[in-house]
């Protein structure tokens, strides 16, 4: 099977991809190695919509995507993203929390972001349901939250709609170079798919294919635990994450709590399809209940689990490769790639068609390692 | 492999459409049926778009109602649908109880 673009891996980075192409009459495949679209960390992530916090690098990806596609993003998908655009608290209740803070908003500051330090007085105004326990916080108001599984699905069913031709249970195992240029696709049902430029955003298999044709991204699969509770009446809407990263999350349109938990055992994961640990979830409640003790008695309903793609320096591979023409690498996103996925989609777009890039992407090179 | 560009026919409302399906979250069989028929094919897939099965009882009353509509819309005997997968703790436990597994219980 042909196509202008072959895209490995269906994601919301090779969903949103398929959308911006598509859009543009460009024919696309997207080749999905699972049974499901947004397998990985797609539909496993907390839904930060964050630019406070992110490394310098990552910034004028994520303040594009705020600036000019999430608050269109629900009408542009025919799909109801749920984005709140109403802030992030960064929390902190000691002296050393409050350094890394400092450091973090700082950093943040020097690029061009609206982030500033608050007491935790300042923040109980913001937030009322916060402990006293909160001493200082960074707040950052243009920060803000989605849901990751509809957004995740409905950039794929608005690439669906515009032509793009997805394929689940169709694993890929190698590129292969044609004259020197990347140009077909194998699986290991033995199709083959070719196409003028090959997209790779495998996750975390990105490498495996990507050694087919000699490069290497230094990542490593990083597990990721999420938890949701009940729904419960309206809270609060800002986005919440805390110095230490023992847990992130928000509360949605619904009404439930989504938390990312961290128990500190992620690294040592045991491989294999992505099990929610047993204790990660006893340390995200424990965590919680310190800054939010109001939230005790809601009921945790679920906890599931992924792995993210770990970059040795946490940010993403975005990048063209000198040796291998025609393929474009997108991985590595290290657990940080949802924010972004709207930005990402529209710069592969443009890359995988030879346009110019609205936004300079030499800090995502593959061979900065 | 599994192509989603397959073709299922036609969306064609019914009359049973507005019938409630899971009622943790209230989602109707209309919504169920237009899901696949936008791309939705598995029952994960439907559960991620829609939190069919997501609520309070996690799916013990409508997880094989969902399964049949699916199956009956993408014209395939509902076994083999792969099932979604079930989730820790299965039941609801509040969040003051959950953070006790450090402690001896007295």
């Amino acid at each position: 099977m042909n196509a202008e673009v072959i895209i490995v891996g269906g994601g919301i980075i090779g969903c949103s991809a398929a959308y911006n192409l598509a859009k543009n009459g460009v024919s696309v495949i997207v080749l999905e190695g699972s049974n499901h679209i947004g397998n990985g960390g797609s539909t496993r992530n907390g839904g930060g919509i964050r630019q406070s916090g992110r490394d310098p690098r990552e910034l004028p990806l994520i303040m594009y995507a705020i600036k000019n596609i999430w608050e269109n993003l629900s009408d542009m998908l025919d799909t109801d993203v749920e984005y709140h655009q109403q802030g992030n608290l960064r929390l902190g209740s000691t002296e050393r929390h409050k350094k890394i803070l400092d450091g973090l908003t700082e950093r943040a500051i020097k690029c061009g972001l609206d982030v500033k330090m608050i007491d935790g007085y300042e923040a109980r105004q913001i937030n009322p349901y916060l402990s006293e326990k909160v001493t200082c916080a960074s707040w950052c108001p243009t920060d803000g939250h989605a849901n990751p599984l509809t957004t995740t699905m409905g950039y794929y069913k608005m690439a669906r709609r515009l032509g793009a031709h997805f394929i689940s249970d169709e694993k890929v195992i190698e590129i292969r170079k044609i004259k020197g240029v990347a140009r077909q696709v194998i699986t290991e049902s033995g199709n083959i798919y070719e196409g003028d430029k090959i997209i790779l955003a495998a996750g975390y298999e990105s490498r495996f294919i990507a050694s087919t044709v000699g490069i290497d991204v230094p990542m490593q699969p990083v597990l990721l635990e999420t938890i949701v509770t009940e729904a419960v009446a309206p809270m609060f809407w800002q986005m919440l994450g805390t110095a230490d990263a023992d847990f992130y999350g928000h509360q949605t349109n619904h009404g439930s709590f989504v938390f990312g938990a961290n128990s500190g055992y992620e690294p040592y994961a045991k491989p294999g399809a992505p099990l929610s640990s047993s204790v990660a979830t006893s340390a995200a409640c424990r965590g919680i209940m310190h800054y939010f003790p109001s939230l005790s008695d809601i009921k945790v309903v679920r906890s599931w689990a992924g792995w993210m793609d770990s970059c040795a320096d946490h940010v993403p591979v975005i990048s063209t490769v000198d040796e291998v023409p025609g393929m474009i690498l997108a991985c590595g996103f290290s657990g940080h790639g949802f924010g972004i996925a709207p930005s990402v989609g529209l710069l592969l777009s443009q890359m995988a068609t030879e346009q110019e890039t609205v936004l300079d992407l030499s800090a995502f090179r593959y061979n900065r390692f | 492999m599994n192509d989603r560009n397959r073709n299922i026919g036609e969306y064609v409302s019914a009359p049973d459409d507005d019938m409630i399906v899971c009622r943790c979250e209230e989602i109707t069989k209309g919504d169920i049926r237009r899901a696949v028929h936008d791309g939705m094919f598995t029952l994960t897939e439907i559960r991620r778009y829609l939190r069919t099965g997501m609520g309070l009882c996690q799916g013990q009353t409508c997880t094989k109602l969902v399964k049949s509509i699916v199956a009956r819309e993408l014209g395939v005997k509902p076994n083999e649908l792969e099932p979604a997968t079930g989730r820790a703790p299965m039941r609801p436990i509040e969040m003051r109880i959950l953070a006790q597994d450090k402690e001896e219980t007295k």
